[in-house]
């Protein structure tokens, strides 16, 4: 009897630790979106983020974006020839790539590479007292550090996977002319046929909201850090994960919104 | 301002974390113009109790009143206000590592839209050279400065907006004897050039005879003696003298982890 109490009092704890956990998030992100709308604005802190997110993620997201559409494009290829449905190739890699590939692999090398830096900026400012340093100098932290990292999350990740949504394309286009013989012009023409403006769009606003989970992850783990490098270091960790996480969740969501008949 | 008003008056100021009781009931008054130094172990509440004056931390009870104002009552745009008028040097100077020297000294300027760039460029070496660096310091960065260097910029900081309230917390913590001296004697000019009312907290003996004008012991959450500062070594206290002359044996124990 003593067991069981045990342990619906741990799945309880347990419960309503998480609640809390997602509480505190809701507030952050509302405080920090907030923000974003509401001067003063820091324009320098913003181009600086802007810059971080997607200049400098450039060619991790370009990389990825380019092997996958040469994967994509052998694969495919190699499936369907089984049904002689060899023509869709074209039509598989564009669709896969503008409404899913781009945004979700786009936003998960982001998240790995500008979440954990976040967080680890952000953190380290934590223990180093540098936030209460910016308090006491007349300037809200949430606006300063937090409000100008969204707003760059979420312009810069759909420029991403713009980039990323061509060069994903151009690489099955590369391996099906190339290496698998298709005709050229007639796989430029099956991509351009095939691709309707909604499927690029919805890539473009799943981007937008993956870079605002992305930045609002590393903020706030960052931001909550505690306990000096150790924490720090707990901090980054947690931020990739979270992020890869609700990226994904995110994602099904979204596509249920968009697609879902 | 009305003199009879102390500068910054606190009454029965509490703050627990969880199940610890960290500040219990501080009464403390600081008159303008004088500087108070708080001495005391290690997690006896000095830090928190500076955090609670500096509106980082909420106190769960009590008063605190800046000329006769109480912070805890205050619109946000009043806090503004009155944080917009109070400078702080940190432990470990707390520079923001992204930004030049320079831009570090100005950074309260800047934020409060007092002047243009180059304006705050020009104030900061001004100020830079008040606290005795050379202008070529303020475009380096901060994790290029040694450990006395970055306490001279975070009092720059502190001082760059001419507060009428400064707090130091630990000034001299990570310096040898002689640039601890040199960082006393900056902060003793500072206050008196700029008239301001200082409070300072520290468990370095030298530092608190130099700065204060009065001092305040904690231990265990509760001020237990404040007096002038020239009698800190010899109060009568027993506390305060095993504290001041680092005995061993006396009311004070340590406590052990078990």
């Amino acid at each position: 009897m003593n067991g069981l109490l045990d342990a619906m009092a741990l799945i309880g704890r347990t419960l309503f630790g998480a609640c809390l956990a997602a509480g505190r998030l809701v507030l952050f992100a509302i405080s920090g979106i907030s923000h974003v709308v509401r001067p003063p604005f820091y324009g320098r802190m913003f181009l600086r983020a802007f810059i971080e997110i997607g200049y400098f993620s450039l060619p991790v997201v370009a990389l990825t974006a380019v092997f996958t559409g040469m994967v994509l494009a052998l694969q495919s290829s190699t499936g369907l020839s089984r049904f002689s449905a060899d023509s869709a190739v074209a039509s598989l890699v564009v669709l896969s790539v503008t409404r899913e590939l781009g945004p979700v692999l786009a936003g998960l090398m982001v998240a790995g590479r500008v979440g954990a830096a976040i967080a680890a900026e952000i953190g380290t400012m934590r223990v180093t007292d540098q936030i209460d340093a910016l308090s006491t100098l007349s300037t809200n932290p949430m606006k300063y550090l937090v409000a100008p990292r969204l707003l760059a999350g979420l312009i810069a990740l759909p420029l991403l996977v713009v980039v990323a949504d061509i060069l994903g394309v151009l690489g099955g286009f590369i391996i099906a002319t190339v290496k698998l013989g298709f005709n050229s012009e007639l796989y430029l023409a099956n991509t351009l046929n095939f691709i309707q403006t909604d499927d690029v769009v919805s890539g473009l606003a799943k981007a937008a909201v993956f870079g605002v989970l992305i930045t609002l992850m590393g903020c706030y783990q960052g931001y909550n850090s505690k306990g000096g490098a150790q924490g720090v270091g707990a901090a980054t960790t947690s931020a990739v994960v979270a992020a890869s996480v609700l990226i994904l969740a995110f994602d099904y969501v979204l596509t249920e919104l968009f697609f879902a008949r | 301002m009305n003199d009879a008003i102390p500068k910054i008056r606190l009454r029965g100021l509490c703050k627990s974390f969880g199940t610890k009781l960290v500040l219990d009931g501080i009464d403390l008054d600081i008159a303008p113009g004088t500087s108070m130094v708080v001495i005391g172990g290690s997690g006896s509440g000095k830090s928190v109790l500076l955090k609670c004056i500096l509106g980082l931390i909420e106190p769960d009870t009590g008063t605190i009143e800046i000329d006769g104002v109480d912070l805890l009552h205050q619109d946000r745009r009043g806090r503004d206000e009155t944080r917009s008028r109070i400078g702080m040097l940190f432990q470990n100077g707390a520079l923001f590592d992204s930004l030049p020297v320079w831009e570090n000294v100005a950074f309260g300027l800047l934020a409060q839209n007092r002047c243009t760039r180059a304006e705050a460029h020009a104030k900061a070496s001004e100020v830079l050279a008040q606290v005795g660096l050379a202008p070529n310091v303020g475009d380096m960065s901060p994790s290029e400065l040694s450990g006395g260097m970055q306490k001279r910029v975070g009092l720059a900081r502190a001082i760059a907006a001419q507060p009428d309230i400064l707090f130091f917390d630990e000034p001299t913590t990570g310096l040898d004897p002689i640039m601890g001296a040199v960082i006393d004697g900056l902060i003793v000019d500072c206050v008196k050039r700029l008239g301001s009312t200082a409070v300072a907290i520290t468990h370095d003996m030298a530092s608190a005879r130099r700065i204060g004008d009065r001092a305040a012991m904690l231990f265990k959450g509760r001020i237990v003696w404040q007096g002038p500062a020239t009698d800190l070594m010899h109060t009568g206290n027993p506390m305060v003298d095993q504290f001041t002359h680092g005995e061993r044996e006396g009311p004070i124990q340590m406590e052990l982890r078990k």
